[in-house]
């Protein structure tokens, strides 16, 4: 179940594990907000995107090989 | 209706348990202890939403492990736009655990009573009943549904024996296309889940509850357990006790007391892993007066989860029976995420390591490095268990631990491992 506090607020950036292959062009794209785990599989920071980084997002997401990433104001799950 | 009440006052004068294990396993010894199906008690739309409110006020929450909520979870699926599916989880894929099996072998009505109820409670018209395929259980309970006349269809779905099969994103995935991996969330199966339509997805185990709490009430329910975690539970109790076996007990009751529940230690105790494979070990004796719920207690966030209980020997060592056990774990991924697919085999290669005595520091640090990294990263929380696991046996084991750095021999090592691991030949290697 999801977490009822999860409030709806900014915009996030996502990452669908599953389809995920590690090409890492997120990390290229987007160093402000990706790190790079030693397989090569990119660790985001969900919290809410800055002003600034929110087209920067936008292009990584757009860039992503396997439309594992996204923006959007939804959390997936909170850690 | 008047012998059910009677039994329900006698049952809960006392407060005696058992509560899941005292029917029979035909229908007709079931009828006779339980009474019929109370649905007319809940009949139409205002019937539907008194029962939701039963399982509510009698705060029961989920026996599969995350504990969450049973009433909060149904009117979530009722309250959504299309007509809701209920799936009843009697997979029970967790190694050190065999209460829903023993659950479906002795009151296989108690769990469709209370998955007919459920489906009325969120307005659901089917039930699909998952069991283990390669079991007897499913046979059973095939020729039990042939002696039943419920007004829900109830398909029984025979699942392929992988431990992240019984997640419910997993049989959600199976059903509609036939694909047993857990898929990844948002949406999660309680807004969108069989053929698009809200489901339910319910433990065996907590729907034997709701049967009970329809028939007996929310005060009755509450009569044993504690105020957060009320009503009785099952739970495996294994390794070095004199009757490994499953026991119903109330939620609150301290590991000492459950252990002599099953007759005691036959051998001094070193720790006891509580939750099953997702769960953390509690080191002994210090953790003997520890009450076990489904809240997170103690210092590792200990949790009864799907109730699996193992005591390990002091002669046994702890980092050896983990390593093996996260092995284990690494195997049973979807190899779908990387982190996952790649780091918990990872952990398992360091965690060997500090278990043989191969250890340096650096190789501890590496391996606290990657527990940290993998935890949270997958589609679904089986990376998360693991590393619960792995950590919480890092630190019950910290003085182990340290022997094995320094290069001492470890006796323990050679000895029978305790933890059960299924049998290869049992394990299925597709996702069909």
């Amino acid at each position: 179940m999801t977490n009822p506090n999860a409030t709806i607020e900014g915009l996030r950036l996502q990452v669908d594990m599953i389809k995920c292959v590690g090409h890492a062009s997120c990390f290229e794209l987007l160093p402000e907000r990706v790190k790079l785990d030693e397989w090569g599989y990119p660790i985001i920071e969900t919290d809410p995107l800055p002003p600034h980084l929110v087209a920067h997002a936008r292009r990584a997401v757009a860039a992503c090989p396997t439309l594992a990433l996204r923006v959007d104001g939804k959390v997936a799950r909170q850690r | 209706m008047t012998i059910m009440l009677e039994r329900g006052a006698r049952q809960g004068g006392s407060g005696t348990l058992p509560r899941l294990l005292a029917g029979g396993r035909r229908l007709g010894e079931h009828r006779a202890t339980y009474g019929q199906i109370p649905l007319r008690r809940f009949g139409g739309e205002e019937g539907r939403r008194t029962l939701i409110r039963a399982i509510t006020d009698a705060g029961l929450r989920g026996r599969g492990g995350a504990g969450f909520p049973t009433g909060r979870k149904m009117t979530s699926v009722a309250a959504g736009a299309k007509r809701p599916v209920v799936i009843a989880n009697g997979c029970e894929s967790e190694p050190a655990s065999r209460k829903d099996k023993m659950l479906m072998a002795c009151s296989p009505h108690l769990v469709l009573d209370g998955a007919v109820l459920a489906a009325h409670a969120v307005g659901a018209d089917r039930v699909y009943l998952c069991v283990e395929r390669g079991t007897s259980i499913a046979d059973r309970l095939e020729r039990e549904l042939a002696q039943r006349d419920d007004p829900v269809k109830i398909k029984l779905v025979r699942v392929p024996r992988r431990y992240v099969s019984s997640e419910e994103s997993a049989l959600v995935h199976l059903i509609n296309d036939g694909d047993g991996r857990p898929m990844a969330a948002p949406p999660r199966p309680f807004e969108k889940g069989v053929a698009g339509r809200p489901t339910l997805v319910d433990n065996v185990e907590t729907l034997a509850h709701v049967a009970l709490i329809a028939a007996y009430g929310p005060d009755w329910f509450r009569e044993v357990g504690t105020r957060s975690d009320p009503g009785s539970t099952l739970v495996t109790i294994g390794g070095a006790v004199a009757r490994p076996n499953v026991y119903e007990i109330s939620p609150g009751m301290r590991i000492g007391e459950v252990l002599d529940a099953a007759g005691g230690a036959v051998e001094p105790i070193g720790a006891v892993l509580v939750g099953g494979y997702f769960g953390t070990w509690v080191p002994m004796p210090d953790g003997w007066g520890l009450p076990l719920t489904h809240d997170r207690t103690g210092p590792l966030g200990t949790s009864l989860g799907a109730g699996g209980i193992v005591a390990l020997p002091a002669e046994s060592c702890g980092l050896a029976e983990t390593a093996r056990v996260v092995r284990y774990l690494a195997e049973e991924s979807a190899q779908q995420c990387g982190p996952c697919m790649f780091g918990l085999p990872a952990i398992a290669t360091d965690l060997a390591a500090v278990a043989y005595g191969r250890c340096d520091p650096a190789t501890r640090q590496r391996l606290m490095r990657r527990i940290s990294q993998v935890t949270g990263r997958g589609a679904c929380r089986h990376p998360d268990g693991a590393t619960r696991l792995a950590t919480s046996a890092l630190t019950t084991f910290a003085a182990d631990l340290e022997t094995h750095m320094d290069g001492w021999t470890c006796t323990g090592v050679s000895r029978d491992p305790m933890l059960p691991l299924p049998d290869r030949r049992h394990r299925d290697r597709s996702w069909k």
